[in-house]
Order: structure tokens, then sequence, then C-alpha cells
């Protein structure tokens, strides 16, 4: 049941995306989005996808599991794909009442339909190779330019480690009280809306008390060891950008060059 | 004994199966509970006890195996499930976690109120279960946040109490309790079980607690049942416990040692009070009392 959610995804492996550095793999996925958006021709596109099932192999991960990630926006793909069909302009190849399908709506569509599919499968392939301690480590040193502005970077990625540590704790705990109620006969199955909403209830109240008992206790721990924020802290695990970081860089900076090529000369 | 009140047949649970995580929590048990014994499960933390309970009342359904409740499959039909789990009633650990009413009357009528019992009917059981869980009746009216830790235990022991289920598990009732509100806890556990005469399977990390209450003692280890026996058999095989990480009760090791140094104590003393009496006896016999 509840179990069966796992957050953030990560699929722990030992593939080259694993081992890079969390701060490239955000930067990697900023500039392939970016891609994504730039690519004006088919050869662009080609490309583009290239790169993306490059990076999906290069995971190590069940290709499986990026199909199940999939399958949560396929009405979505489906839907804008349908619309842009209809919505070229030109010329109609097919035409029915007030529908008509031009070569340049077929174009438009394939395009909406790679361009999702290749930004969902690029950002699962991250969510799938970073651990969610890595991924908000990376953010942290990434907003640290911020900080200019007087931003706390360092608190609102503690915030996010913090809030992301504890989403799988919340979910037990909902499990375990969900199950105590059921084991006294609380029905959260069947009836009309409002009979559910008010089953819940006796989940909602418990895990209340028991998140704000969890904050207070977090809070004192951490004051316990010292905490004040980020001024002056020490990490224990330095990120070290390493010769494959690198070489991940050129392949986009490759790409890149490669996307503008093709939307230039072809 | 032809007819238990709880049976399962080669129970399995399978946890995140065909992923990384994958993990057996509990391997093939079949074990008989016959009614009106008391049953102690033992066994370390991760052996699949908590599991296996919640599979006793239907709350995990097992990935294979079957339980029998009074000789019917407890998931053969879908809609007697929330039934089962009347007749079976589980505490779960920490049962103090999932109070949530504005009283502590209202939350004890939490569970005769989803059996659909008349009003005057649950007024009724939620007294006699306060008082069975040894909860003051002053308290019945304050809110359940207002009380102490011993006390909100209590009360929610008394939430599952009140469904008179014909067999109660309770799973680590004593845990985080002081001495006194252990012992306490577990003699008006036992003054249930004797009034009532229902089935009472106690989860517990503490051999003395199950060594004074037990008939019978449930041992897991790696999600497999390893023993069901009398509590003098499993505490007698001190060496196949202390090999799977559990030991026997303080007093019966030391009256097995105190025997093998020539006192003539019978074997297998379980609690405290039986080495007194026995020890009494000798020193009387030898005139030194």
């Amino acid at each position: 049941m509840m179990r069966d959610i796992t957050l953030g995804q990560y699929y722990p492996s030992n593939g080259v995306l694993h081992r890079l550095d969390p701060r490239i793999k955000v930067l990697l996925l900023i500039g392939v989005i970016v891609l994504i958006f730039c690519t004006f021709n088919f050869y662009a596109l080609g490309v583009v996808a290239l790169l993306v099932a490059a990076s999906v192999i290069l995971s190590k991960v069940p290709v499986k599991l990026y199909l199940k990630s999939m399958k949560a926006i396929i009405l979505v793909i489906l839907i804008t794909s349908l619309l842009n069909l209809f919505y070229g302009t030109g010329e109609p190849i097919f035409q029915w009442w007030i529908f008509k399908v031009t070569a340049d709506g077929i174009k438009n569509s394939i395009y909406v339909a790679v361009r999702i599919i290749s930004l969902v499968m690029v950002s699962s392939s991250l969510t799938f190779t970073t651990s969610p301690t890595d991924l908000t480590d990376a953010l942290e040193r990434l907003m640290k330019p911020l900080s200019v502005l007087k931003i706390k970077t360092h608190e609102i990625a503690m915030m996010m480690t913090i809030a992301l540590r504890f989403v799988p704790t919340l979910l037990e705990e909902t499990d375990k009280i969900m199950s105590a109620q059921k084991a006294r006969g609380a029905d959260m199955e069947s009836g009309n809306l409002i009979r559910r909403i008010k089953a819940l209830i006796p989940v909602l109240v418990p895990l209340f008390v028991s998140a704000f008992r969890r904050a207070y206790e977090l809070a004192m721990a951490m004051e316990c060891r010292c905490y004040q924020g980020g001024e002056g802290r020490t990490r224990m695990k330095q990120l070290h950008m390493s010769a494959r970081d690198f070489v991940a860089l050129g392949v986009l900076l490759v790409a890149v060059a490669g996307v503008v090529l093709c939307n230039i000369f072809l | 004994m032809s007819n238990p009140i709880l049976r399962t047949e080669s129970l399995s649970l399978v946890y995140g199966k065909g992923t990384p995580f994958e993990k057996q929590a509990v391997k093939n048990v079949s074990i008989e509970i016959n009614r009106g014994e008391v049953i102690g499960v033992i066994g370390h933390t991760g052996s699949g006890k908590s599991t296996l309970m919640q599979m006793l009342n239907g709350l995990i359904k097992p990935t294979s195996g079957k339980v029998f409740l009074d000789g019917k499959d407890i998931h053969a039909d879908k809609k007697s499930l929330r039934n089962v789990r009347f007749r079976v009633g589980l505490v779960f650990q920490y049962p103090e976690n999932q109070l949530f009413e504005e009283t502590v009357r209202r939350d004890i009528a939490f569970g005769p109120h989803n059996m659909g019992l008349p009003e005057e009917a649950i007024e009724k059981r939620v007294k006699s279960a306060a008082a069975f869980a040894g909860l003051k009746p002053e308290l019945l009216d304050r809110s359940p946040f207002d009380l102490s830790g011993g006390e909100k235990r209590r009360a929610a022991i008394a939430g599952v109490i009140a469904m008179d289920p014909e067999v109660l598990i309770l799973d680590e009732p004593t845990a985080g309790l002081d001495p006194m509100g252990r012992e306490d806890l577990l003699s008006q556990i036992d003054a249930y079980h004797k009034s009532r005469n229902n089935t009472v399977l106690l989860v517990s990390h503490s051999m003395e607690d199950i060594a004074g209450i037990a008939d019978r003692v449930l041992v897991m280890n790696h999600g497999e049942c390893v023993m069901l026996d009398t509590t003098q058999n499993v505490f007698s095989k001190a060496a196949e416990l202390e090999k799977i990480g559990l030991r026997i009760p303080q007093i019966t090791k030391i009256t097995s040692e105190l025997r093998a140094k020539g006192v003539p104590l019978s074997e297998g003393i379980l609690t405290v009070s039986e080495a007194f009496e026995e020890i009494r006896a000798i020193l009387k016999k030898e005139g030194r009392l």
C-alpha cells in the first residue's frame, strides 16, 4: 500500500550517472531542458532524443521504471499532441467538419510528444540516479550565489532536506495510524465523498499531533547539537568534480553545438 | 485440539516484490491457536512478529498462505473482513499515538460505534473496558491529549477491549512504561483474560512478562516460526534461544544454575514468586527458617 510509494524514486545502482557530481547533474538537466525547447527541426530533435536515450541507458535503471513514470502523463501527451494536430496552418491533408489536419499540424504534434517524453525521461534519470540528500546538497551549492541577495540559501536547503527526510516517515506513520483505526473498524473505502472525508478525521488528528511532536523533538535535537544555521558551517561530505564530470559537460556542449548546427544548416 | 480459534496455513509475506528493496517479512508460518489460550510472542526486532499479528486480523494480506478464524478463511469474503477485525482485536505498538477524539469516552467508543451497537450498549462497554484497562472513571470525560503517557496507553487498549474481541492481540503493550505500570498492566490483562476466557496474544521483548502470563510461547526468527510450545518447554531451551538473540527469564536461569549446584528446586521455574515459594519450602525443611 503506502509502502509501495517511493519518494524521489531513487534507484540505487552503480551506473555512470550515479557517480556524477549532483551539481553537474542538476546543471546538465537544466541544459538539456533548455535544449529540448530550442529544437526547431527534426534533426535537432533527433540529437536531443539521442542524448536523452543515452542518459536513460547510462543510468542503469530498468527501462520499465521509466515507462512507469511515463504512465502518469501519457494522457497529457495524448491530449496536447491531439490539440496540436488540429491547430496547424496550411494546406489540409484531411478535413472533416471543423477539424482539419495539415502537414504542419502533424509535425507540431510529433514535436510536442517527443519534447514532453524527453522532458520526463531526462528528469526521471536525474531523480532515479540521485538520492534526495545529494540533490538538496547540490541545490544548496548551486543557490549559493543568491546569498548575495540576502537569501538564506542554507536554510532553504535545510528545509528541503528535512521535508524530504520526513515524507517517508510521515507516510509510514499514516499507514500505521490508518491500520490502527481500521483495526477498530474504521471504514475508509466506502461511502460518499463527505463520509470518506469524515472517515479521515481519525487519521488526520493523530497525524498532526505526531507531526508537531516530531518537529519539536527535531528542533530540540538540532539545538542540542548546537545547530545555528548555515554560517561558518563546514560539510562532512564535500562535493568534488572529477574527470567524468567534465566529460559529461563536454557531451552536453557537443549536443548543444549539434542542435545549433542542425537548426542553422538543415 | 480439533477446533482452533485461529489457524494459519504456510503464511508468507514479501514486501516490495521485484524492487531492490524486496524483503521477505514472514516465511511459511503455520500455527494453531486454541480458544482461551494466552500466547506469548517473542523474537528480536524485525523478526516479523508485528507483521504476523497484522495478518491475523486481515490488516495485511499475505502474499501466499491462508488465515482461518474459527475455521473460515478470512480473505474468502471481502465484506466480512471488517467483521474479522471486530473479532480479532489488535492493539498496536504505542497505541496512544492513535487517540483522536475530544474525550476519552468517545475515543473508546469509536470501535463499538463502528460495530453499529446501540448507544446504551456502547456506554456499558466503554465503562467495562475502561475498568478492565485500569482507567479511572473520572478520566473518561477528559481530552485524551491531557492524560499521562500510561493513562493514554490504557485508554487506547480500552478502545480495543471495548469491541469485546474473541482474540485480543497486544503488540508490546508494556514498551516504554515504568516497572510499576508494566506489572499493573500485565495483571490487568491477566484479569481480563480470566474473566472473559478469551484468547490473548501478547507480543513482548520482556521474557519476564511472557513467563508470568503465557500458556504457550511462539518464537519468531527471520520471519519464521521456530518454536510454538508450552512456556516451560520453550524456556528450557536456553541455548537455542540465545542463538537467535533471545534469552530465558532471569529467574529461570538462576534456578536452573542452582539446580546444577545441587539445590533441589523443580525444573522450569518461570516466575519470581514460584521460586520464592520453593526456596522458602526448602529452607523450612532444612530448618533454617
